[in-house]
């Protein structure tokens, strides 16, 4: 069941698109800001209000590189993997990440803190290596930032 | 040197809001444009300005504008979509004209509206971005109804104009042309079969014009000053200046207005060269979809009409400078798994050609490289470019291409020494 407050969020949505199913996007980040991630049950209460089959809507969510179909942690850390990254050594950070908090990319602590991601280049090109918490770009990135925020459990102020 | 787009930028302060715009000369343009003009007028100035597309192809943005179907045949609305799903690898230019100046862009995004005709806009952006970038334009945008320049009966002349955001979910084929009308759908962003054009049947079928941001924020400098300035501001053929970008071991990586056809020595010479024991050895300079030019082309003017006489893509504009330490059949592998991945999976030769060279370099980078593998990968290249239904796979062979052409040395050190040759340890 969508929320009271999901649904009047997803008509504001609705209301500034042409239609309704081209709200869908913005559609199932709004469940997403809220929950973390789209349930396959909130996938069908999200087709059924936006007037799309549910096999619609997966085709949009499947598209998507940060529309989640499984549960995340509390907080998502992408890695940008892009060139400019990878050249000023991205690489050796995501495996920093992988070996400190014991999880592969892709994977999430046990603890539900942290699913870490690699992400396509994030244009902070200047500022390489970068990556993105949740919503905030952490930039000029070496391994005893990254340790830093680990320490403090990733909270981040944008 | 004459700064256009970056002279209300100030650095380590948020950007101007509505007032300070406007007592910096903000919103004339559009005033101009309205009051003095006819919607075909500001089409011709633009189109006389001769300013081209900044999102990478380049396409006369006035012609564009002008290949609209006539206003009384067609069909309303007419959507206006600003590109800012800046993901071409290596590019930051748009983040940057936004997040220091939202109402220049909005300002250009507007004037842009009146000269097409077009009472409904889209600013497409790319998920990262949201912070601050969305959240500053529709700040931007809220200030600007406020004021009168959006919305019902813009600055008392009968033209309505709506301006929404739309935030995306990061997947670079949606920057695509035809992808960002499927996206706007809300549907898979596949590309679409041209002809139809997207002027004569865009998203929803509705005549469409999408431009990049940093072309919308040079409208209304050229509406202002008039099209013979604009064009007088390039260094050679190209008009206007261009938000330049330097990634990579220099000094000051960052972002730099320079005139038009500025050199890659000379935009090198701004980010205060390579870092001390570095050395420049290639770049891309106008992101991954575009070739690599090594230090015998540091003179070829970055515009798309000079690097056109050499065979390069201008894209965007902003330079990935790669130094003697990186290994360049390396990071083309890590281009190659860029493309791969967001290959839109569509038609066969992206879907299934661009995973087989990202396997065949990663071969390469692994120590499994064989002999004929480069002839291959020149092969691969080679019957995927041409066949692809969009641009994507055309981006990822040039690389691949003029790294062969120009470094196969490091190609043939990777299959006879058995691994990579840059790799520390070694």
């Amino acid at each position: 069941m969508l929320t009271d407050q999901e649904r009047q969020e997803i008509e504001a949505e609705v209301a500034r698109s042409f239609n309704r199913r081209a709200a869908c996007v913005g559609a199932m980040r709004i469940v997403q800001a809220r929950r973390g991630w789209v349930s396959d049950e909130a996938m069908g209460d999200l087709a059924e209000a936006l007037t799309m089959t549910a096999d619609e809507l997966e085709g949009v969510a499947t598209f998507y590189n940060l529309i989640f179909r499984r549960p995340v942690g509390k907080h998502v850390v992408k890695v940008c993997d892009g060139a400019v990254c990878w050249m000023l050594g991205g690489q050796s950070l995501m495996q920093h990440l992988e070996t400190q908090l014991g999880i592969k990319a892709g994977g999430t602590t046990a603890d539900g803190l942290v699913t870490l991601l690699p992400i396509c280049c994030v244009g902070d090109c200047d500022h390489a290596p970068v990556m993105v918490v949740d919503d905030t770009m952490v930039r000029d990135l070496t391994p005893e930032k990254i340790d830093e925020l680990i320490a403090n459990g990733f909270e981040v102020t944008g | 040197m004459e700064r256009v787009l970056t002279t209300n930028f100030r650095p380590g302060l948020p950007p101007m809001n509505l007032r300070e715009y406007e007592a910096a000369g903000g919103y004339q343009a559009l005033r101009k444009a309205i009051k003095e003009h006819t919607p075909g007028e500001v089409v011709q100035v633009v189109t006389d300005s001769n300013l081209r597309g900044r999102g990478g192809a380049g396409f006369p943005t006035g012609q564009k504008w002008a290949n609209l179907p006539p206003c009384e045949t067609c069909e309303q609305p007419r959507i206006m979509i600003a590109n800012l799903d800046e993901m071409e690898p290596g590019t930051f230019k748009d983040r940057y004209l936004v997040e220091n100046d939202p109402h220049q862009f909005l300002e250009g995004l507007l004037i842009a509206c009146y000269a097409c005709r077009s009472e409904l806009a889209y600013v497409f952006v790319r998920d990262v971005y949201r912070k601050p970038a969305a959240e500053l334009i529709e700040q931007a945008l809220a200030e600007a109804e406020q004021a009168g320049y959006v919305g019902r009966n813009v600055l008392g002349s009968g033209w309505n104009c709506e301006v929404h955001v739309h935030m995306s979910a990061g997947r670079y084929i949606c920057g695509e042309a035809m992808g960002i009308l499927n996206a706007m759908e809300g549907r898979r962003a596949i590309p679409r079969t041209k002809p139809p054009h997207e002027v004569a049947s865009g998203a929803w079928g509705k005549p469409t014009v999408v431009n990049n941001v940093e072309t919308y924020c040079c409208v209304p400098h050229i509406v202002l000053r008039g099209a013979e300035w604009f064009r007088g501001l390039g260094k050679a053929k190209d008009a206007g200046t261009k938000i330049y970008g330097v990634s990579g071991r220099v000094k000051r990586p960052g972002s730099y207005e320079l005139p038009m056809g500025t050199t890659l020595n000379e935009l090198l010479d701004e980010a205060g060269g390579m870092q001390e024991g570095y050395q420049f050895k290639a770049a891309l300079p106008g992101g991954a979809s575009t070739m690599y030019l090594g230090s015998h082309e540091m003179d070829v003017p970055l515009e798309f009409e000079a690097l056109k006489e050499i065979d390069c893509y201008f894209g965007t504009g902003t330079a990935i400078v790669v130094d003697d330490r990186t290994c360049i059949v390396g990071l083309t592998h890590n281009l190659q798994q860029f493309y791969a991945r967001e290959s839109c999976g569509w038609c066969t030769p992206c879907r299934d050609g661009l995973p087989w060279i990202e396997k065949l370099y990663r071969d390469q980078e692994e120590g499994r490289g064989k002999p004929g593998d480069v002839e291959l990968l020149g092969e691969l290249a080679r019957s995927i470019g041409r066949n692809t239904f969009c641009a994507l796979a055309l981006g990822a062979i040039v690389s691949i291409e003029s790294s062969i052409h120009k470094f196969r040395g490091e190609y043939d050190d990777h299959i006879r020494l058995g691994r990579c040759p840059f790799r520390d340890g070694h």
